[in-house]
């Protein structure tokens, strides 16, 4: 446990190192921001709540976590340094982990910045707290699901680019599963169970109904369960890439 | 102590490193020597645990580095090649992880890096990114981080690469200090380095362990072994005078410095025997000198017999 905590905090400690992180914080919330205020009509919708913030998580999450995810391994690739990591005593693990714990709460920094706008909506009506609440929780557990497909892909390649892209194209599968445009393509010739089981790796379906504000347990395993696998393949992928 | 048993390493149809075995005891400071891409890291890569091999094993300790790869990676210091670490990072905070994950706490902490600092002159640039500092404070670094526990085995991938030549003396004089009760692995492909550092050669090439032997057995492989090497005014006469003596077998003129070395029929003692010769015949002579033996010479041959063996 110890050596998660020690992988974390350098890690942690890394993103705000150079001004990258800064720049990603402040187009993050820009983003969130015009996305809520232009788009969702937060104003002209009349309702006190968070609905139209929460809406445009998975899309803003499509580019954003990816580019937070992307120098994970990577950049350890790159300069060598994971052989340094790596024979040090710790398990993999531990560095996987501790690596993905550090990302996930760069991320969490990032949607703690937006909390002036909880406040707004405090101001401006009287909003089921409770529901916004469980609307934060769900967008980062989403943004970890995200974290955990980019961080695996990062460990496929040196190039931070690579990586970058590589996370948005298998994102955006997952994203998108539930999506009738991608059901469809199945629903002419494969088997309903494996259009149920295709709809039922959606993101957008997952996180609709938390952020609707109802935990449903069955929405958290699977997002539990995504991250598990997906960090799983990035122990894997590290091992089979880390002296390339 | 390190062992290695049948450690074999294969990408595909290359084999890297091809069934090396050795054991290597505590107070012994082995020179790992090979031409670039003989396997010489890839070995190390295995021992340390890195890489995992493709047959064979490694022991640290008598710690398997695959069954018990913590209890192995506890007891070694590794020093990767080019010294990698994280350029971002502060000296001082990049040296704090590394204790961190070494489990050094309190007083022993602090210990531990008030002594690496000093040992390394690193006092002046511990508030720098590492990125920002010269090769040389680089190495040290990573050489600082490699023996910040103090560990029982240490295994340095090429050292000294890239020091100027006192940093490289300071280097030296560090694992000289720190070998002692130590198992010390230092790949190299300088060889003044290991007739000053290693009591301990291995050679190997295209993956093969060639020689294990100790510096002064492996500069008796030499044919300079015993040679004598000097100058003089009248060079003629003195090639003609030292050639006829039946213990040397050929006499050799420098077309740089036009120094004369007579080389000894199956290493003979012929100092004597070239002394009289120069006496008996009033030779001037301004510089007399015998030869240990040539390493690189020795390194040549050794490397250059396996790599032509092997179909391209």
């Amino acid at each position: 446990m110890n050596a998660v905590v020690s992988v974390f905090r350098r890690e942690f400690a890394s993103y705000f190192a150079t001004p990258e992180a800064y720049v990603f914080i402040v187009v993050f919330l820009i983003l969130n921001g015009a996305f809520t205020f232009y788009l969702g009509q937060f104003y002209e919708r009349g309702q006190a709540d968070l609905q139209p913030f929460f809406t445009f998580h998975p899309w803003l999450y499509l580019f954003f976590v990816p580019a937070v995810a992307m120098r994970l391994w990577a950049e350890e690739r790159k300069s060598g340094s994971i052989e340094l990591l790596l024979t040090l005593p710790l398990t993999m693990w531990q560095a996987v982990l501790g690596k993905f714990l550090a990302a996930w709460a760069f991320i969490a920094v990032a949607l703690l910045l937006t909390l002036p706008l909880w406040i707004t909506v405090n101001y401006l009506g009287d909003p089921d707290n409770g529901a916004i609440l469980a609307g934060y929780c769900g967008s980062l557990l989403l943004a970890g699901a995200y974290l955990a497909i980019g961080a695996c892909l990062s460990a496929v390649s040196r190039n931070q680019v690579v990586a970058f892209i590589l996370a948005v194209v298998v994102s955006l599968l997952f994203l998108l599963a539930g999506l009738p445009m991608v059901l469809d393509v199945f629903r002419a010739w494969a088997p309903q169970a494996l259009v149920d089981a295709i709809a039922s790796l959606s993101f957008l379906t997952h996180f609709g109904d938390i952020s609707r504000g109802v935990i449903d347990l069955r929405d958290l395993v699977f997002f539990a369960l995504t991250i598990g696998f997906w960090l799983m393949g990035c122990a894997v992928v590290v091992d089979l890439k880390k002296a390339d | 102590m390190i062992e290695t048993e049948h450690l074999t390493k294969r990408y595909g149809p290359l084999t890297a490193v091809d069934d090396v075995s050795f054991r290597v005891e505590p107070g012994q400071v082995l020179g790992f020597l090979g031409p670039n891409g003989a396997g010489k890291s890839t070995t190390m890569k295995m021992i340390t645990g890195f890489l995992a091999p493709s047959a064979g094993t490694a022991r640290v300790c008598g710690h398997d580095i695959q069954r018990e790869p913590l209890s192995a990676k506890r007891l070694l210091g590794y020093l990767p090649e080019g010294a990698p670490s994280y350029g971002e990072m502060t000296v001082a905070g990049f040296l704090a992880f590394v204790a961190d994950l070494r489990d050094l706490r309190g007083e022993r902490r602090r210990q531990a890096l008030d002594r690496v600092i000093a040992r390394l002159h690193l006092g002046p640039v511990l508030r720098q990114p590492i990125d920002t500092l010269s090769k040389g404070f680089k190495r040290r670094v990573g050489i600082a981080q490699a023996i910040l526990h103090d560990p029982p085995v240490l295994i340095l991938d090429e050292p000294t690469d890239g020091l100027d030549p006192n940093q490289k003396h300071e280097v030296r004089t560090l694992l000289g200090e720190m070998a002692a009760e130590r198992t010390v692995i230092i790949s190299t492909h300088i060889l003044e380095e290991v007739d000053a550092l290693c009591n301990r050669v291995i050679i190997i090439a295209a993956g093969r362990l060639l020689a294990d032997d100790t510096p002064q057995a492996l500069l008796a492989r030499s044919r300079y072994h015993r040679a004598v090497t000097l100058s003089t005014p009248q060079p003629e006469p003195v090639r003609q005078a030292l050639a006829s003596l039946p213990g040397v077998a050929e006499v050799e003129v420098d077309a740089h410095d036009g120094r004369l070395t007579a080389i000894a029929r199956d290493g003979q003692n012929i100092f004597g025997a070239v002394q009289q010769v120069l006496q008996s015949g009033n030779f001037q002579v301004r510089e007399l000198q015998l030869e240990r033996g040539r390493l690189d010479e020795v390194f040549r041959r050794i490397t250059q017999d396996a790599t032509s063996e092997v179909p391209a």
